[in-house]
Parts: C-alpha cells; sequence; structure tokens
C-alpha cells in the first residue's frame, strides 16, 4: 500500500528583487518587485511502505523542496499530497509525530546540550513511553555505536559523529518514514560507510520506509533499489535503479589488462572507453556480442594477464542522464 | 507529558546549557544591576530639583518604577526566544527544526531559553520595597493579591510585545530595532505616573499598548490613591486584564506569521 502519494505538486516561491544601489534600497521599501521562482512544476509519485527510494537531482531541481512539503514544513502552491492518510502541512502535529527527517546541512540538536540530554528531551517532545524508548535508544545508541558520545556537548563533536547521532535521534520516536535530505554531506569515507550502513539496516530489519536524496552516486548505489530522478521541478525518470542504468547507458565494460601495452582492438560492437599503460577499458553492446564470446576472442589474440566484467560506474550514467535531459543547474 | 511540563524539561536544558559558562551567568548579571541601578539615580534626581512631579512623592513613584520594572524582568526572562527570532530561527531556517516536533510553536520557541538574569528583578525589588515603606504601604491578602494580579499583566503584557516583534520578523529582518523602542521605550514611559504626559502620550499607552494598564492604573489603586486623570476607582485594579488581552492578541497574529512562513521559508 502506498505510505506517500504526490499528485501534481506545485511550488512558486516569490522572492523580492533588489535593486543594486542605495537608491534602489529605498525604493524597494516604498514598491517591492517580485520574482517568481518554478521550484516544482507538477510532481507526481507514490511510495509504498517499506520502500528505500533515492531521490536525486542536479543542485535546484527541488528535492529539499519535496522534502519540506512532506515533512509539513511547507505549503505547497498546488497538487496534492498525503503521508499515511495526512496531509503534512493541515495535520502537521499529527503527521511529524510519525514521522522522522533528517537535514544533512543543519542540526537538529541542541548544540550546548549532551548528546544523551538531547534524546531525553526528544523523549519528553514525542511523548514516548520511558520504558520503549529505553529500549530504543539502547539499540540505536549500539546499532551507531554512539556510547562514547552520549555525554558530550554537541557542538564538540566531529561532523560524522553529529550525524550519527542525528540519524539516532530522528528515530527515536520509531517512526515508519525517515527522509534524509544529503545525510552523507561533508562526511569522509568510513563515516559515509556507516551512515550506508544504518540506513540500509533500519529499512531492512525495521521496514522503515527511507526516502534519501544525496549527491554522492555511491549512497545511491549501495542502498536505493528505486530512483526517482528529479530535473528543474519535473520527474524525469522514476523506476528501479537497474532498469534506469539500462536505460541510459545499455552497454556494458570489460576492463583487460594485458602482458605488453594494451593493444588496439577491432571487434564489431566493441568500442575503446580508456586506455592506462597495460591496461584497457572496452564497452560492448551485449546484444551483438556476449560476454564470454569477447572475453574468448580477446583472450585468444593477446596475452591477458587479467579481465573483468565491470558496470560503468553510477555517476557516469547520472551525468550522462542529466545531459540528455538538459537538466544541469537550473 | 503536558506543555507545562514539557516546558520545565526545556528550562532544565537552558540553565544546563548555560551553567556551562558560570562566570559570564555572574559577570551579565552584576552589570545589570548596576545598569538599572543608574536610572533610578536619574529618577532620584529629578526629586532633587522638583520636590514632587504632579502631586507624587518620590516614594510613590519608587512604586510605579518598582513595579513596571519587576513585570518587564519577570517577562524578559523566559521570553529570549521571542526576542532573538528574527536572527535565531527565521534567517538560520532553525524554524524548520520548529516545524518538525510536534508541538505548538509558540511553546517551542518559549521553550529556546530562560535567560538567568536576577539583576533588573533585584533592583527593582530593592526600589519597590523602598518606595512601599516610605509611603507606608499597607499589606492586607488583598493588596498583595493586586500586585500579584498586577505583575501578571504586566509580565503579558510584555510577552505580548515581545511575541508581535518575532511575528514581525517573518516579514523583515529589522524587527528587532522596532521591537526595542516599545519593550524599552514602553518601561522607561511606564516609570512615571501617567499623568506626567500629555493627552495623546497618555492615550497611546492606554488605548494601543497598554502599558499604563498594567503599571499606573492598578498601582494607583494599589497606593490607595485616587486618580488625578479622573478613571472611576472600581475600574483601576481590573485594568491588568488589558495586558492579557494584547497577549492573546499577539499570539493570533502569531500563527498568521507562522502560515506566511509556510508558503516562503526560510
Ligand atoms: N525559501 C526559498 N525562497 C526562494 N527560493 C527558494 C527557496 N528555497 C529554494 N528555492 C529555490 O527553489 C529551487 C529548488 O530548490 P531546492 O532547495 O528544492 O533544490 P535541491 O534540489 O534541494 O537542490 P540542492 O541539490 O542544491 O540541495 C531553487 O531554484 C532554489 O533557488
Ligand atoms: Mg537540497
Amino acid at each position: 500500500m502506498a505510505q506517500v502519494v504526490v499528485e501534481g505538486l506545485r511550488k512558486t516561491y516569490r522572492v523580492a528583487v533588489r535593486e543594486p544601489g542605495a537608491w534602489g534600497a529605498i525604493r524597494g521599501l516604498a514598491r517591492r518587485r517580485w520574482r517568481e521562482i518554478e521550484a516544482l512544476a507538477g510532481v507526481s509519485f507514490a511510495i509504498g511502505t517499506g520502500e528505500l527510494v533515492g531521490f536525486i537531482g542536479p543542485n535546484g531541481a527541488g528535492k529539499s523542496t519535496t522534502i519540506k512539503i512532506l515533512s509539513g514544513i511547507l505549503r505547497p502552491s498546488g497538487g496534492a499530497c498525503e503521508v499515511d492518510g495526512l496531509v503534512p502541512w493541515r495535520d502537521r502535529i499529527r503527521h511529524v509525530a510519525r514521522i522522522g527527517v533528517v537535514f544533512g546541512q543543519r542540526t537538529q540538536l541542541w548544540w550546548d546540550l549532551p548528546v544523551i540530554d538531547g534524546f531525553d528531551l526528544l523523549r519528553d517532545i514525542y511523548r514516548v513511553d520511558p520504558a520503549r524508548y529505553r529500549r530504543t535508544r539502547d539499540e540505536l545508541v549500539g546499532l551507531m555505536r554512539l556510547g562514547p558520545l552520549l555525554d558530550q556537548p554537541v557542538r564538540q563533536l566531529s561532523l560524522g559523529q553529529r550525524m550519527r547521532c542525528e540519524i539516532a535521534a530522528a528515530m527515536l520516536h520509531e517512526p515508519r518514514l525517515l527522509f534524509l535530505d544529503e545525510p552523507t554531506i561533508g562526511l569522509d569515507a568510513p563515516a559515509k560507510l556507516a551512515v550506508r550502513e544504518l540506513v540500509g539496516t533500519l529499512n531492512r530489519e525495521r521496514g522503515v520506509t527511507v526516502v534519501l536524496t544525496t549527491h554522492d552516486m555511491q549512497d545511491i548505489e549501495a542502498l536505493a533499489r528505486r530512483v526517482i530522478v528529479i530535473g528543474k521541478g519535473v520527474i524525469l525518470a522514476d523506476e528501479p535503479l537497474d532498469a534506469f542504468r539500462a536505460g541510459v547507458l545499455a552497454e556494458r565494460r570489460v576492463v583487460a589488462d594485458f602482458a605488453g601495452e594494451a593493444p588496439r582492438i577491432a571487434i564489431p560492437g566493441v568500442e575503446e572507453r580508456a586506455r592506462e599503460g597495460r591496461s584497457l577499458e572496452l564497452a560492448f553492446d551485449p546484444a551483438r556480442i556476449a560476454a564470454p564470446a569477447l572475453i574468448a576472442a580477446i583472450a585468444a589474440d593477446y596475452p591477458l594477464e587479467d579481465i573483468r566484467v565491470v558496470q560503468p560506474q553510477i555517476e557516469e550514467v547520472i551525468a550522462r542522464f542529466y545531459d540528455l535531459h538538459g537538466a544541469g543547474e537550473a | 507529558m503536558n506543555g507545562v511540563a514539557l516546558y520545565l524539561r526545556y528550562v532544565g536544558a537552558s540553565v544546563r546549557a548555560q551553567m556551562q559558562y558560570p562566570r559570564s551567568f555572574l559577570v551579565l548579571n552584576t552589570a545589570q544591576f548596576f545598569g538599572s541601578a543608574i536610572e533610578i539615580l536619574g529618577v532620584a534626581a529629578l526629586f532633587g530639583v522638583f520636590g514632587r512631579i504632579r502631586g507624587w512623592s518620590l516614594g510613590e513613584v519608587a512604586v510605579f518604577y518598582g513595579v513596571i520594572n519587576a513585570a518587564f524582568a519577570l517577562a524578559d526572562a523566559p521570553t529570549r526566544g521571542f526576542e532573538v527570532f528574527g536572527p535565531e530561527f527565521v534567517r538560520t531556517g532553525a524554524f524548520d527544526r520548529v516545524l518538525l516536533r510536534p508541538r505548538t510553536t509558540a511553546l517551542q520557541v518559549l521553550g529556546y531559553e530562560l535567560r538567568l538574569r536576577f539583576g533588573r528583578l533585584l533592583q527593582a525589588g530593592i526600589v519597590f520595597a523602598v518606595g512601599a515603606s516610605a509611603v507606608r504601604l499597607s499589606f492586607t491578602p488583598a493588596q498583595v493579591l493586586l500586585l500579584a494580579w498586577t505583575l501578571a499583566g504586566g509580565v503579558a503584557l510584555f510577552s505580548g510585545i515581545l511575541v508581535l516583534q518575532a511575528t514581525l520578523s517573518f516579514w523583515t529582518v529589522d524587527a528587532l530595532e522596532v521591537a526595542n523602542i516599545l519593550t524599552y521605550g514602553g518601561v522607561q514611559a511606564g516609570q512615571y505616573p501617567l499623568n506626567v504626559y500629555a493627552a495623546w502620550f497618555r492615550d497611546l499607552l492606554t488605548y494601543v499598548i497598554p502599558i499604563g494598564c498594567v503599571a499606573y492604573f492598578p498601582v494607583v489603586a494599589l497606593l490607595g490613591a485616587s486618580d488625578p486623570l479622573g478613571a472611576p476607582g472600581w475600574l483601576l485594579p481590573l485594568t491588568p486584564a488589558f495586558g492579557f488581552l494584547f497577549l492573546a492578541l499577539a499570539l493570533s497574529v502569531w500563527r498568521l506569521g507562522v502560515a506566511k512562513y509556510g508558503s516562503t521559508g526560510s
């Protein structure tokens, strides 16, 4: 059953146009001029219970705007949306009690308070039963290895430590739906891995529905089974990650290492994509030549040291897709 | 957990956070005490020149002064969140976080900080005590009740002004200056009996920003005097209710501001 239903969602921001110079500022006081920014131009999708969806798109595409509407912060200019049968901005208090939200760019915690005090405060804000709270908290602390951090004021935490605390904080009231807006921004590689593992576990083992926004395509590859791609306020694609990948870039790749310098290879349906010393990356169309046949053909003619079939990098797929749709930054 | 209990939890958290900087707590309180003590010297100096002001003795003016300053000090401590609302919540987008939590917005902003500043309150209390003993004010239960009711009305009024200030910052970032004129200016104006002012200014302080209703009129009743401006005696002790009316109006305008935020964002 669909947990999130969005239909024809529109959002137009009205921003004051500032005229240059002091005189412009004074005139602006008397008569403001407005410019409209269409951040969402009719967005529709539905997300089922237990899904983990990657919600991606270039800068300014409208991802954060969508998440803010879904989480009850903003009201749309048009269209409809329902989450678990509630209209987020109309039923704000009931709605937000049932969701968890993390904005990677902003802290949800209390800067000057020790982490554990912030957690306790959230228990009371969300009216979580004390026994249940202790259980959830201890589980999350274990899962995210927060034990040593609990007594530190939030302002002293590193970005990665803080982000783990943020995600735990968003889960203390056991929401069934989690919105994550760039949860890995600015994290180093181990911290990113920790966040991914955590989100994956919450989704797999607890059945938490997750909507994940990120510019790190490794996050998407590691976690999402489905992607929704948005550009300039419209949905450009909404399909399983594999289908998306295949649709954008059908070709497959082999990387071959040779005993000597990499040779030039002329086989129909095969193109060279990159070469570096003894190593060669070839693209092939699986409809024209099968991977075993290609490998056999190369091995028959040249001294191979190693060969492996790889997928095009997800970053390359996305870049190609944005190019095709002219979806670069608005 | 109900709203009041949650508010107390917020207060506990705020106190703990402030106690991480105990020295700053001491310095700020001392500074506030002496800062406002200088004001009362200014008032006393006026009496050196005139003897009485418009029929009021120095002791009586000290009571007016003490009541309004105590009300302001009591309102100032819990409303810090509204005072810094523009720069701290709207401009930084922190109000998003408020909206993400299943509690009313006003309660959460109120819970932002309980400012531990006792300097002004202490000083106002001392001035009040000195004035009260000079005019031999009697403290019957009815008088004490009237005093508490007057202070409550004053706290409501000043809180209302701060809520309005915060609301204004949904529209403009320069709300702080405007509201400071109202709060600090209001305290300044309310320190003196209303009948020292020109008629238009008295009306402003009675009907628009009802400082007179939470300071002047009930204090006249407290002093057992009759109003030189001619307000009927039965009305005097009722006027602090206008402080609460003002706060209620401010909170409904606040809701408009919150709705406005929903359409523009941070
Ligand atoms: N509060 C606001 N007022 C005016 N315009 C806004 C506001 N918030 C966002 N916008 C504009 O709306 C458009 C969509 O912004 P949004 O933040 O939703 O993009 P995004 O997909 O999250 O981008 P990013 O990947 O950079 O975070 C942008 O053109 C942005 O400038
Ligand atoms: Mg964004």
